[in-house]
């Protein structure tokens, strides 16, 4: 999956709750949205490219947010061309 | 073949009055007419300038009554009923008023009644017997007209003055019920004829061709050329257009299985007897010879296609899809549903995937048009669909329109919303175009608010503002309604100065005044009802300009009643029945979410198979696994995302992709050209089913003519399911609505028994509400309590630039519908042609730009060319095209980026460069997809 368009997505749900007032709220919406509307290879290829690059290009109350899902709290093997920076 | 008509309109009062016709008493509303007290006491009245879809006129003279009491013969169509009038309908003194008023339009009409179109069916030919007409005694030595010139100029009906009787039912169809006022009666005393616009063709004038001028004439003056050249119809059967989400109810008048012509069906509650030109005439496509009837598949998308038997290209689709799920995981292929088809077929793709893929990669085109309508209006106010019928803007005192042209996209909405103007109700108009409807004749919008696209947000919010900081909320609506704790968080949140129209002001285009004048119109103006499209929804923030449109409803109160409400105008004939029947990757029919156990649970029991509980891959997801080698299968029915979705060329390069695309379509359409297996489809003629309007009104679809591959589409996909080892046994449509109503709770009450004894039915349908649910939120919202939600404005990131300084913004024309694939192959080409892009005159004269020219434009995703318009209907800085030609190539523009909830993409907002070209471009999309249409030649063997 093209992960810089699921980082994109990711920040648009995240923009989009992160005018909510009540903060724990919002980042538990911020998970329920991705949980519900995401396909496991969506959350999946997120997840992998989080732990491979980091998430500096995430907004904070999405970076909070996906810790609260399965998929974001696996350990990821990168492949050898992964290692190698080859995507 | 027409029903009983009264002559003049119904009228509602709670007066009754009670009188005597002919002997006979009769008791009928006050201010109905005696013409139509008369019929209610089964006595008819001659009469020919008079008919019950149009205002009581009283020209023609033929419906003279005696009243008595009173002196003089006055018309019964224009004189009310009044209690214990004593009428005479038939007398010696009536009857010779009437026969010489008969010998004077016979006697300017020409006697070839044997040869006449109208034979049989003329309402002049008729009167002319039951008024006993025997002799005329003015010849035709004198003056007439009987030589004057028809005009033919119109593709779909003639014009012949010579037989015209100047009852002006014509005139007053076009102004009452279409409110084109396109044609008049000029010329005075014996010079008195019909025109079209200023002495023009029909084809020259403002005449739309919505066909209500022909319904109303009475004899055989405005005719169908189908009429003219195949005579009159055997039989007719009613059935529901499939254009627009508006839905029309027709009647399929037939010869044999050839549809003579298609008539709006006065009963049709969604049309009240009116239609466009796109149902009324536009369905030549279905016999076009294009159609493709014959299964064919291919190797590869460069290989010739071959025609196979049913047999053959169904087992073939199995063993692809099987292969591919064997090789790459069972979750590597899915299907698109297509909002053209029946509710059935819908259910039945969406069970396919479910069951038979064994995933939820499913999705319908609603995607990428109102997917941000289910997400908003569910969150709000707890239903996925709009809240109102169409006649209830009959009582709306304030209609606002924002990002729609029901001109172009929903006619005959659009003609309902003029003539309520007409009556007195203010329009409010939010679209970055001059629309239709902003200067439609004697109903102009009282506000346009010309924003700048991407900024719908801003606007709503605005508007919030001054509604929440002016003390215009509805207290106590949302005291008994609304959450508490979410109104009183939107309250804080839109009472802050920076929602303020005049902080918002330089960023939407809107002057701060106007933003404030409409807050307080729509918050104090009576019954006030938000009409939208899909300028709301294809944004980035679609869904959340669809909160912000619920949250307007809820904080004056205006939803729960008639001629109020949030009513999203749906695109295609049945996206509100395809979102229903649970065509999208995360929700079962009733908009139930995968994951919900008990729900699963019901479909798994009456399915036998155990389903997933994981969301599956959206449109634009299944072409980014494609590229990904993830997604490998697609069963695209009725749907052609490879001209309507965005960013063409990612889209292609997708299904170029993948290893087995099924196109299932009447034609050889874009996305057939990367397609493997071609399953002929069924048009809306052709087969048996129901469609589901923007209303959620049900309405049955019949069959009347055999499909011409031989299967409905209904029919594939239970072959192929078949095919599969997934076993589907259906023996008609009806079978198929009785388990969507088993497992649906909002459509337990619907079934075909029923339909058929009501007409149509809105949903929710169930044990509260046996026949439907006219109004949605009466006295509770869905989920209990409305929830506002905040709505912060985010701009979008398709910004313009130096390279790119014009917003290009996309939309619909009224006669031809969505790519166009079935009215390109009907006459309307000759209204619309081709796509042109609309340019302000200051943006074209910078770039020395004139009308006509060729223009190339670029966006970030691609460049097209096309010829250009110059208009000030757009504003500076905006330009306007519309997608219904390939070769235009609109969505080659269009970019990737999208609503933040659905997806659903910003095809509003792309920024772009225009320049003049010296030469159009040559148009080779076939070498530039490397895809293919030909069929091969037949085996000589």
């Amino acid at each position: 999956m093209n992960t810089a368009k699921l980082i994109k997505m990711a920040n648009q749900i995240g923009a989009f709750f992160d005018a909510m007032p009540d903060r724990e709220q919002a980042v538990n919406d911020v998970a329920t949205h991705i949980s519900r509307h995401w396909e496991p290879r969506m959350r999946a290829a997120l997840a992998r490219h989080l732990v491979l690059h980091g998430d500096a290009e995430l907004m904070p109350i999405v970076r909070h947010a996906l810790p609260l899902l399965d998929d974001f709290r696996v350990a990821v093997v990168p492949t050898p061309d992964e290692r190698t920076g080859r995507q | 073949m027409n029903g009983l008509d009264h002559g003049t309109p119904a009228v509602v009062s709670d007066t009754a009055v009670t009188l005597s016709i002919d002997g006979l008493t009769v008791t009928v509303p006050a201010g109905t007419s005696l013409m139509r007290a008369a019929v209610d006491a089964g006595v008819t009245i001659p009469r020919l300038c008079a008919t019950e879809t149009l205002k009581p006129f009283g020209s023609c003279r033929l419906c003279l009554v005696e009243i008595e009491g009173r002196r003089g013969y006055p018309a019964s169509c224009t004189t009310p009923a009044e209690e214990g009038m004593r009428v005479r309908t038939q007398t010696p003194k009536l009857a010779e008023l009437r026969r010489n008023v008969m010998e004077l339009y016979i006697s300017d009409h020409p006697l070839d009644c044997l040869t006449c179109a109208a034979n049989g069916q003329c309402e002049l030919q008729t009167m002319a017997g039951v008024v006993g007409l025997r002799e005329v005694r003015y010849g035709f030595a004198g003056a007439n007209h009987l030589t004057a010139t028809p005009d033919a100029s119109n593709p779909y009906f003639s014009y012949d003055p010579a037989k015209c009787i100047v009852c002006n039912r014509c005139v007053r169809a076009c102004e009452e019920q279409q409110g084109s006022f396109a044609i008049a009666i000029a010329g005075r005393g014996f010079d008195s004829r019909v025109t079209a616009g200023q002495g023009e063709s029909f084809m020259a004038s403002d005449c739309v061709s919505c066909g209500a001028c022909v319904n109303a004439c009475p004899t055989a003056t405005l005719m169908e050329k189908t009429v003219v050249a195949q005579g009159q119809a055997e039989r007719g059967i009613v059935t529901t257009c499939a254009y627009c989400g508006v839905g029309c109810g027709f009647r399929a008048e037939m010869k044999g299985t050839r549809v003579v012509r298609m008539v709006p069906w006065r009963e049709g509650r969604a049309n009240e007897g009116h239609a466009c030109v796109k149902g009324r005439f536009a369905w030549g496509y279905a016999t076009h010879p294009d159609r493709v009837t014959k299964p064919m598949i291919r190797a590869t998308i460069r290989d010739a296609w071959r025609e196979v038997s049913w047999e053959e290209a169904l087992a073939h689709t199995a063993a692809e899809f099987r292969r591919i799920q064997n090789t790459h995981g069972k979750n590597a292929i899915g299907a698109l549903v297509s909002s053209r088809c029946t509710n059935e077929e819908d259910y039945l793709v969406q069970k396919l995937v479910r069951a038979a893929f064994g995933n939820n990669n499913v999705d319908t085109c609603a995607r990428v048009c109102h997917s941000p309508t289910g997400y908003g209006l569910g969150k709000t106010l707890g239903t996925s669909a709009g809240t109102q019928t169409f006649k209830s803007m009959d009582k709306s005192d304030v209609i606002v329109v924002i990002g729609a042209d029901p001109g172009a996209g929903h006619p005959v909405v659009a003609s309902r919303l003029k003539r309520r103007v007409r009556a007195g109700a203010k329009l409010v108009v939010i679209d970055p175009r001059e629309t239709d409807i902003v200067n439609a004749p004697h109903a102009r919008a009282a506000y346009h608010l010309k924003l700048r696209p991407g900024t719908n947000v801003a606007v709503l919010t605005a508007l919030a503002h001054v509604i929440a900081t002016e003390g215009l909320l509805d207290e106590a609506f949302i005291a008994a309604r609304c959450e508490a704790r979410s109104f009183a968080e939107w309250r804080e949140f839109v009472s802050r100065p920076s929602n303020s129209p005049e902080a918002l002001a330089a960023e939407s285009g809107v002057a701060a005044a106007d933003l404030r004048a409409v807050a307080r119109l729509y918050a104090t103006g009576g019954n006030a009802a938000i009409y939208y499209g899909l300028g709301v929804t294809e944004h980035a923030q679609g869904s959340t300009a669809v909160i912000a449109i619920a949250n307007l409803a809820m904080a004056t109160g205006n939803i729960g009643r008639e001629g109020v409400g949030v009513n999203p105008l749906r695109g295609q004939n049945n996206v509100q029945g395809s979102c229903d029947m649970g065509s999208f990757p995360d929700i079962f029919p009733g908009y139930r979410h995968v994951s919900d156990a008990p729900t699963r649970e019901s479909f798994e029991r009456a399915w036998g198979k155990p389903l997933s509980a994981e969301p599956g891959l959206r449109i634009p997801n299944m072409f980014d696994a494609a590229l990904d080698a993830t997604f490998l299968g697609l069963y695209c029915q009725g749907e052609d995302p490879a001209q309507s979705d965005p960013d063409t060329r990612h889209v292609r390069a997708a299904l170029a992709a993948m290893e087995c695309v099924v196109v299932q379509d009447l034609f050889l359409n874009e996305t057939a050209k990367y397609a493997h297996v071609f399953l002929p489809g069924a048009s809306f003629l052709e087969k048996d089913g129901t469609f589901t309007n923007a209303e959620r009104r049900i309405s049955r679809v019949r069959r009347v003519m055999p499909p011409l591959a031989g299967k409905a589409d209904w029919e594939t996909t239970m072959a192929l399911s078949n095919a599969l080892g997934y076993p589907m046994h259906y023996d008609h449509p009806a079978r198929i609505m009785d388990e969507i109503a088993a497992l649906t709770p909002t459509f337990a009450g619907v079934s075909y028994d029923k339909l058929e004894r009501l007409g149509s039915l809105q949903w929710p349908c169930d044990d509260e509400a046996p026949e439907g649910t006219p109004t949605m939120h009466a006295t509770r919202f869905a989920h209990g309590k409305g929830r506002f939600l905040i709505t912060q404005y985010v701009p979008t990131d398709e910004k313009v630039t130096r390279r790119f300084p014009l917003l290009l913004t996309t939309g619909r024309v009224l006669s031809q519908y969505n790519v166009g694939v079935q009215t390109r192959r009907t006459e309307n080409v000759r209204f619309h042609g081709e796509d042109v892009l609309e340019i302000h005159p200051h943006d074209a004269a910078e770039r020395g730009i004139a009308a006509g020219d060729w223009v190339g434009i670029q966006s970030r995703a691609g460049d097209t060319a096309l010829r250009v318009a110059v208009t000030e209907r757009v504003q500076p800085g905006v330009v306007y095209t519309t997608f219904h030609f390939p070769e235009s190539g609109a969505n080659l523009l269009t970019t990737d980026n999208s609503d933040w909830a659905t997806n659903c993409p910003e095809y509003k907002v792309t920024a772009v460069q225009v320049a003049r070209i010296a030469q159009p471009p040559e148009r080779a999309r076939d070498a530039r997809g490397g895809a293919t249409r030909r069929v091969a030649a037949p085996d000589a063997s």
